[in-house]
């Protein structure tokens, strides 16, 4: 033991050391900030305490992250997706997610590439298979190449997309079906009718469902009766056949936005009844309350008492419900589209592109076809994640 | 018990016209009358029709009286004569096509309850006495499954993985030498081997609802102190859990017994279609691209009066088992 090493320590690195001095200066001022934190919680609004309510359901926080880059890929369709969904390349029918290399054939690595194919029909079993010469080109994959012009989002001129290759010979993320059009493309532009469907669809069920719903539960008597008796006829006839009937009705001239509104309308017009159940229930069980009596006696218009009132006192439920309401409108939309009675061509909705999937025997030649339905699957967990963690959320008193 | 039924029979009525009311809105829907195609159709093939003959054949369907006349014209035949119109698709009365098709929708329904109830109680109540084991999540799993995939996707995935490991392609009721064949052990083996996708689609349809709420239900249920008095009494636990808390627990399922059918017949409609049943799923799908309103109207109609009958009896059944309900 000698003294050089016990007498000096070494001096600390002025991050450690930093660090230290602010944890002392934590702890030294007697459990300040703890109390702090106790009085923050204590003085949290609702909505405070149910944001980090929320914050604390890791599932469906990341779920939240992920809808939202979903959405977001939806709104920038057009950069995102390396094609145009209607682009089609005769010798690239029916061909499979393109193999993307990293190492030249002799072993270099020289980044990311695709060679040179096409495919075509194997005369013994009639299915496309995919060709690739032997000394084919490779096609170097590159994050924005320059494309013709066009508009992102309808109004920002554009001439880059967000990858794609700078040669004649395509990538195909996830293969390419039947008219040889690229899977991907296709998939990122319908993500657009197929995630707002649900928007749109629930915005007017929301309407109908509030509006309804609390004309029933405030004014009761023989409008509630009415009310009642219709919400439980919308709910005992089978939706799905009336929902085919009614989109049946669409004519068959109207141009695609226009179909894609009479589609939600449908949708919505079958959906509200949930929704106007639970307002009626809860004002049901509020109005008795005291404030509301107070409210009454000093005047305030029926009006006034519902939205300033009532309403606020069930905003989360509501929240929650319309989380809930989502995935469904989206498989709504789904399900009729695959039937051919929903979106039609030359518009894009992930049921639609499942139409391709409908033979199994084509399916199983060419499984990629299916991934439209990875997609609606995911959409739909993803907000049902989230519609578990604003449950939980809901109520930030509980527990 | 009387008196309930007549109360529920009297709501049921208003429920039977306003369905009927549904349904001629739906045939009345599609812009232009099915006589303008089918006289466009007559003039494309190089006929000649008179003003008067096309105000003869309109006046032959009735479609020059006024909204309400018609509708009174339409109800009176089919309440009447069973005449719902014809499909002028399949150029058939739409009474015949629904005799032919609807049964085997109705029986494929019923089945499908009946599996989806087998097989969800005993599951839920597994859940909830074994919460938090393997059981619980893996049912929760499936659960999701049948929440977020749709039926057609569920009957699709299932039929390609069963093409592609046994080259089995599950295809209507029947493989094709026995659809014409007379009935035999043969056919009933044949049925089995095509029947059980479609069942097991709708059933993992319903299941996961029904299996969820059992699970929360039966879990109040058991933290309940009349089961820790029956547990402290030596009641074996199987039969503690069935006797008491179960009979609770299952109440507020029965009492939505009745909100399945529609979910079912939906789903039914669906899956029909993928998997090529001979149920009315596919026909109604065609009526309704063919904008064949009288056949689509006509369908919508008689499910929907079918599934208001299913849950008026379900209700019945119900009242019968509970006397809280015959007192409301």
């Amino acid at each position: 033991m000698s003294d050089t090493t016990t007498s000096a320590p070494a001096p600390r690195p002025k991050k450690v050391q930093d660090r230290i001095d602010r944890l002392r200066a934590q702890y030294s001022t007697g459990g300040d900030r703890r109390r702090q934190r106790a009085e923050q919680l204590y003085s949290a609004s609702q909505w405070q305490l149910m944001r980090a309510k929320f914050g604390k359901h890791k599932l469906a926080m990341v779920s939240l992250y992920l809808l939202i880059l979903f959405y977001v890929v939806a709104i920038l369709a057009d950069f995102i997706a390396p094609y145009d969904p209607q682009e089609r390349s005769r010798q690239h029918i029916f061909a499979p997610p393109s193999a993307i290399h990293f190492f030249a054939p002799d072993g270099g690595f020289v980044g990311p590439y695709v060679f040179d194919s096409r495919t075509r029909v194997n005369p013994k079993t009639f299915k496309y298979d995919l060709i690739v010469a032997d000394n084919a080109d490779m096609n170097p994959v590159v994050l924005f190449p320059k494309t013709d012009p066009y508009l992102l989002m309808g109004v920002i001129p554009m001439s880059v997309k967000l990858f794609g290759t700078t040669s004649r010979q395509p990538v195909f993320l996830l293969g390419a079906d039947n008219l040889g059009r690229d899977l991907f493309s296709r998939i990122v532009h319908a993500s657009r009718v197929s995630l707002f469907v649900g928007f749109g669809g629930v915005l007017i069920s929301f309407v109908l469902g509030v509006a309804l719903g609390g004309i029933s539960g405030y004014v009761g008597g023989k409008v509630d009766v009415i009310i009642q008796r219709t919400i439980e006829l919308v709910m005992s006839v089978p939706q799905i056949p009336l929902w085919m009937a009614l989109a049946a009705a669409i004519p068959a001239e109207w141009t695609g936005i226009q179909t894609y509104f009479a589609i939600t309308l449908v949708l919505s017009l079958v959906g509200w009844t949930g929704l106007a159940r639970v307002v009626r229930g809860r004002i049901l069980s509020m109005r008795e309350e005291d404030y509301v009596m107070a409210a009454r006696i000093s005047s305030a218009s029926s009006w006034s008492i519902i939205t300033r009132h009532l309403i606020p006192g069930f905003t989360s439920y509501l929240i929650v419900h319309i989380t809930i309401a989502i995935p469904f409108m989206i498989l709504g939309e789904t399900t009729l589209s695959f039937l051919g009675i929903g979106i039609r061509a030359p518009d894009v909705s992930w049921g639609s592109l499942l139409q391709q999937a409908q033979d199994v025997v084509v399916l199983s030649n060419y499984v990629w076809l299916l991934w439209p339905a990875a997609f609606v699957v995911a959409a739909v967990v993803l907000f049902n994640f989230i519609g578990d963690g604003l449950r939980d959320a809901a109520d930030p008193y509980a527990k | 018990m009387l008196q309930f039924a007549l109360r529920r029979l009297g709501i049921l009525i208003p429920f039977l016209i306003a369905i009927s009311i549904v349904s001629f809105i739906v045939i009345q829907l599609p812009p232009g009358s099915y006589v303008d195609s089918y006289v466009n159709n007559l003039r494309l093939q190089g006929n000649v029709v008179s003003a008067e003959q096309e105000g003869n054949i309109r006046a032959m369907y009735g479609l020059d009286k006024s909204m309400p006349e018609q509708y009174a014209l339409w109800m009176g035949k089919i309440v009447f004569a069973g005449d719902f119109g014809s499909s002028f698709r399949y150029n058939r009365p739409v009474a015949a096509i629904l005799m032919e098709r609807v049964p085997s929708t109705i029986i494929l329904s019923l089945t499908a309850i009946a599996f989806t109830w087998l097989l969800a109680v005993p599951l839920g109540i597994l859940s909830a006495v074994k919460q938090y084991s393997v059981w619980d999540h893996t049912l929760t799993l499936i659960g999701l499954v049948g929440l977020a995939v749709p039926g057609f996707l569920l009957a699709l995935g299932i039929m390609f993985v069963v093409y592609q490991n046994t080259g089995w392609l599950v295809n209507g009721f029947f493989s094709p030498p026995f659809r014409e064949a007379p009935w035999s052990l043969a056919k009933v083996l044949d049925l089995l081997k095509n029947v059980w996708l479609p069942i097991l689609v709708l059933t993992i349809g319903g299941m996961a609802t029904i299996t969820r709420v059992l699970r929360a239900t039966l879990l109040d249920e058991l933290n309940k102190q009349y089961v820790t008095t029956a547990r402290a009494k030596g009641v074996p636990e199987m039969t503690n859990v069935l006797r008491y808390p179960l009979r609770i627990a299952i109440n507020p399922l029965l009492s939505t017994l009745g909100w399945m059918l529609p979910a079912v017949v939906g789903g039914e409609i669906v899956v029909s279609k993928v998997l090529n049943l001979p149920t009315i799923g596919p026909v109604l799908l065609e009526a309704s691209i063919t904008q064949d309103m009288y056949l689509a109207g006509g369908i919508v109609m008689i499910l929907s009066v079918l599934t208001v009958f299913g849950t008026f009896i379900s209700d019945l059944l119900l009242a019968l088992n509970d006397p809280r309900i015959r007192m409301e």
